[in-house]
């Protein structure tokens, strides 16, 4: 729709992007030389430690559900990297592009082979990261970034509740990984904790997976180039939470709270995003809602615990990445070509674009489920699993009948409005896209078909040894052709039967669903904008309210509460009678020191010139110096006048350009007495400690070890020095680090008044 | 407004400064001193010369852009830890080496370099708040 068109310069690809698709045509390969081994039931395993001491191992496993998904995401990552090279060409950006998507693809074939719980959310959170950087690829339109970053907060929202989860597993079986958990097996289950898990993990898969009422955010991501859609918002990435689910499945899944809230949540999500999928006039937003519609189709049939139900689950999974790339990569040749994606203005293309409308074809009949294609098989799979699901199978085999009914309508929408009827006379130049853009659709449009015919093949060597890698197979389901006269061949005639029906009364239904989605009270994205814009308000009111500019506020609020908390907790700690006074004889000229620097204070405070003022203060550092030096600190003592000389500098120089202080006051200004409150509480405070910790007795272990080992280890007899330049350099190095930001911070804030 | 008697003193007392500054930067690891220290001295050498002369003519005979001063000093800080990395040691682990002349009372280490590196760093800020300050 915003592509401009390209039918002029059609043969055009990016080097880079060809040049690229060798990265998941390797992996893809690679896979498929462990495959047989894999498929027998094998289970390749490999570890590096990282941080052995938190558990956190680089321990990578692939086992038949990993192999089932590392297919997917090299498979069709090659193709549409082959698809982008075509798509992008001509685009600014075209080297970031791939290095974000190829980032991605690794970054999600970490997340399905990982076996560290906490590897797989680090690869969970890069692909949030990408995806995030790859919805807003077109970042100059605001309404890109605002999806974007809408993807970033829901995504990266239920991460951390993911992590929660992981963390509270941790806590309660004491071991990050997951091959390990088979051991422990039905005692999570029973743990107090058990509940708490369920949840967080489930929010996790619900935000990545796109679930209601969390799903908002996947129509709006489809401001992505459109490969990327394919890529991620289709096949892999919102599969990512399916695969925790499946993953978690023999470890959290079969209670009935599990049953319960997947069964409904996934129903629920599967029914709303068919009825909206109807709707939209923009094919790319009609395949994200039937993607979400997808994505609870999957949840629900996860919800189930017998091996029909999840081998539904698992041939879905499958059948749904092949017909969705291929549809989302042929919606995205249509917009290249045509230059526009809205159903209204297309029309007629099958005779310019014939390649484009056989994978299209092909892959919606295998959406529609018609007999001989993939879709098919997994839809008799489907009932068959609906059937015997162990919690509502009655509305599981409700809903999966409306969906799959409103599925086969939307695939005749696709199929028959862009390609059939008069071509109308915008798209009379339209020419069929370049050769890398047609082979992926037709590719997978071809897989649609020749799966449906062989699954047998597909059944023995990819879904069969992904079901068991996570669930215990009692009596194996195997996909076939035909399996005679049964219910759930009957309920697929019932299907096909309403989906056309549901197709010839499409506007009827539209304007049916646009009415009531324009009656709800209360959805996903409007509590997402109203928390979003609470959250801006409340992040408004405090920074306005502490950074209104002025150093005294500052300063103030600093000490405040500093003074405040320090006090509280040392006066819930302690009893304040063990404080006590000791006396001491000062010599007299100790005595005069610290009486010169009361004056001092009392000069700082009353004094109606700036100079004066400051001058004062710097009497009192002086007088500190001094304390230093005479209690045997001659380090302290140094720098402590040292920075009282520079700040008297510094602060004079500023001092000068300022305006005189106002004349003395009649009454002294609330304001005023709040500083002196805050100042004379944070002097009684600090004192109070220093009396307290020196009151007790002072463990010298720190002090010895220093003295003994500051020069033998580190050739230095000046402690303090050590200890800032060998001992402890790693602070030192965070201090001036620190410094040279308030420098660098200073320089920018003095440049920018300059100007 | 420039006063004589300061600009002939201010000639006279930088240089002085800046050399007890160096002073102190090395004899730091013994007796009280190191780069914090030192750069803080050199600090008020740059802020006589400034109040002095005026900014203009610190910078001329600095030659080097203050900024420039704290990258060189983050650099040598983090460089002076990565060397005993590369030795198998734990990062800023000090390395030391004793030339056999004067009996060995001569001792380089690492932490001589990281002490540089602060004193660089501290010695860049103070002059970049300081100059900018004075040129407003």
């Amino acid at each position: 729709m915003q592509q401009p068109n390209h039918s002029t310069h059609s043969t055009e690809y990016s080097r880079i992007g060809l040049f690229s698709t060798a990265l998941p045509l390797l992996l893809f390969a690679g896979l498929c030389i462990l495959w047989p081994h894999v498929a027998r039931g094998g289970v390749y395993s490999v570890e590096w430690p990282w941080m052995p001491s938190l558990d956190v191992i680089l321990h990578f496993r692939l086992d038949g559900l990993s192999l089932l998904f590392g297919l997917i995401v090299t498979g069709v990552g090659f193709l549409v990297t082959l698809f982008a090279a075509g798509y992008m060409a001509g685009h600014a950006h075209t080297g970031r592009f791939f290095v974000y998507l190829h980032t991605f693809m690794l970054a999600m074939l970490g997340i399905v082979t990982a076996d560290n719980l906490l590897l797989l959310f680090v690869f969970w959170e890069i692909t949030t990261i990408f995806s995030y950087l790859l919805i807003g690829f077109d970042h100059e339109s605001d309404t890109t970034r605002d999806n974007a970053k809408q993807a970033l907060l829901v995504t990266g929202g239920g991460g951390l509740a993911l992590l929660v989860g992981i963390l509270l597993l941790k806590t309660a079986g004491g071991s990050l990984t997951l091959s390990d958990w088979l051991a422990y097996d039905q005692q999570i289950r029973q743990h107090p904790f058990y509940g708490a898990i369920f949840a967080t993990m489930l929010l996790g898969a619900m935000t990545k997976s796109a679930q209601v009422p969390f799903h908002f955010w996947l129509p709006n991501a489809m401001s992505a180039p459109t490969p990327i859609s394919a890529f991620l918002h289709a096949a892999t990435m919102v599969k990512a939470g399916i695969y925790l689910l499946m993953r978690m499945h023999p470890l959290l899944g079969g209670t009935p709270v599990w049953m319960g809230s997947l069964v409904v949540i996934g129903g629920v999500t599967a029914i709303w995003g068919a009825v909206q999928a109807v709707n939209p006039s923009d094919l790319k937003r009609m395949l994200a809602y039937t993607t979400i519609m997808g994505l609870g189709i999957l949840t629900m049939f996860l919800g189930g615990n017998n091996t029909a139900s999840l081998t539904a689950a698992a041939t879905f999974l499958l059948v749904h990445a092949l017909y969705k790339a291929a549809l989302f990569l042929a919606v995205g040749s249509i917009d290249h070509q045509a230059g526009t994606r809205l159903l209204e203005q297309l029309g007629g293309l099958w005779r310019a674009m014939p390649l484009t409308a056989l994978a299209v074809a092909t892959a919606t009949m295998s959406m529609a489920g018609f007999p001989l294609f993939f879709g098919f098989i997994g839809k008799e799979i489907m009932y068959q699993g609906a059937l015997t699901e162990e919690i509502f199978p009655h509305f599981a085999t409700t809903i999966t009948l409306l969906a799959n009914s409103l599925m086969t309508a939307v695939a005749g929408i696709i199929l028959i409005g862009p390609f059939t009827g008069k071509r109308p006379d915008p798209l009379a130049e339209v020419v069929e896209a370049p050769l890398p853009m047609v082979f992926g659709p037709g590719l997978m449009g071809g897989l649609c078909l020749l799966f449906g015919l062989i699954p047998g093949w597909v059944s023995d060597y990819l879904i069969e040894p992904a079901v068991r890698a996570f669930s215990v197979v009692e009596n194996e389901v195997q996909l076939a052709i035909f399996h005679g006269f049964n219910t759930p061949l009957l309920l697929s005639i019932v299907t096909l039967t309403l989906g056309g029906m549901v197709y010839f009364a499409r506007k009827t239904v539209r304007s049916a669903v646009t009415a009531v989605l324009d009656a709800l009270p209360i959805t996903g994205q409007r509590v997402y904008d109203m928390t979003l814009k609470g959250l801006l308000a409340i992040a408004h009111g405090v920074a306005d309210g502490l950074q209104n500019g002025s150093l005294h506020r500052y300063l103030l609020v600093t000490i405040g509460v500093f003074t405040l908390t320090t006090g509280t907790v040392w006066w819930l700690n302690t009893d304040a009678g063990t404080l006590r006074l000791q006396p001491v004889d000062l010599p007299v000229s100790h005595l005069l020191l610290v009486s010169l620097m009361a004056v001092a204070i009392l000069v700082v405070v009353r004094a109606r010139s700036r100079i004066l003022a400051v001058s004062a203060l710097g009497m009192v550092g002086g007088g500190a110096a001094l304390v230093f030096l005479v209690y045997g600190a001659p380090d302290l003592a140094l720098t402590q006048l040292l920075v009282e000389t520079l700040t008297l500098i510094i602060v004079s120089i500023v001092l000068l350009r300022l305006p005189p202080l106002p004349g003395t006051p009649k009454t002294v200004p609330v304001g005023r007495w709040l500083d002196g409150l805050v100042a004379v509480g944070t002097g009684v405070v600090v004192a109070g400690l220093c009396m307290a910790i020196t009151n007790g007795p002072i463990d010298r272990q720190l002090t010895a070890f220093f003295e003994h080992n500051s020069y033998i280890a580190a050739h230095g007899r000046n402690i303090v020095n050590v200890i800032l330049v060998d001992f402890r350099s790693l602070d030192t190095l965070g201090e001036i680090t620190v410094v040279a930001t308030a420098g660098l911070a200073g320089y920018a804030l003095m440049a920018k008044r300059r100007q | 407004m420039r006063s004589h008697i300061l600009q002939a003193a201010t000639r006279l007392l930088v240089g002085l400064i800046l050399v007890f500054s160096v002073y102190l930067l090395f004899r730091g690891h013994n007796a009280p001193g190191g780069g914090f220290s030192a750069a803080l001295v050199a600090g008020t050498a740059f802020a006589l010369f400034a109040i002095a002369e005026g900014p203009g003519p610190v910078r001329q005979a600095l030659r080097i852009d203050p900024r420039v001063l704290i990258a060189w000093g983050l650099l040598l800080a983090v460089g002076s830890g990565l060397i005993a990395v590369l030795t198998g040691r734990p990062y800023l682990t000090g390395l030391w080496w004793t030339p056999a002349v004067l009996d060995g009372a001569l001792a380089v280490g690492t932490p001589l370099f990281f002490d540089i590196g602060v004193f660089l760093v501290v010695l860049g800020t103070i002059l970049i708040l300081l100059l900018h300050l004075e040129e407003h």
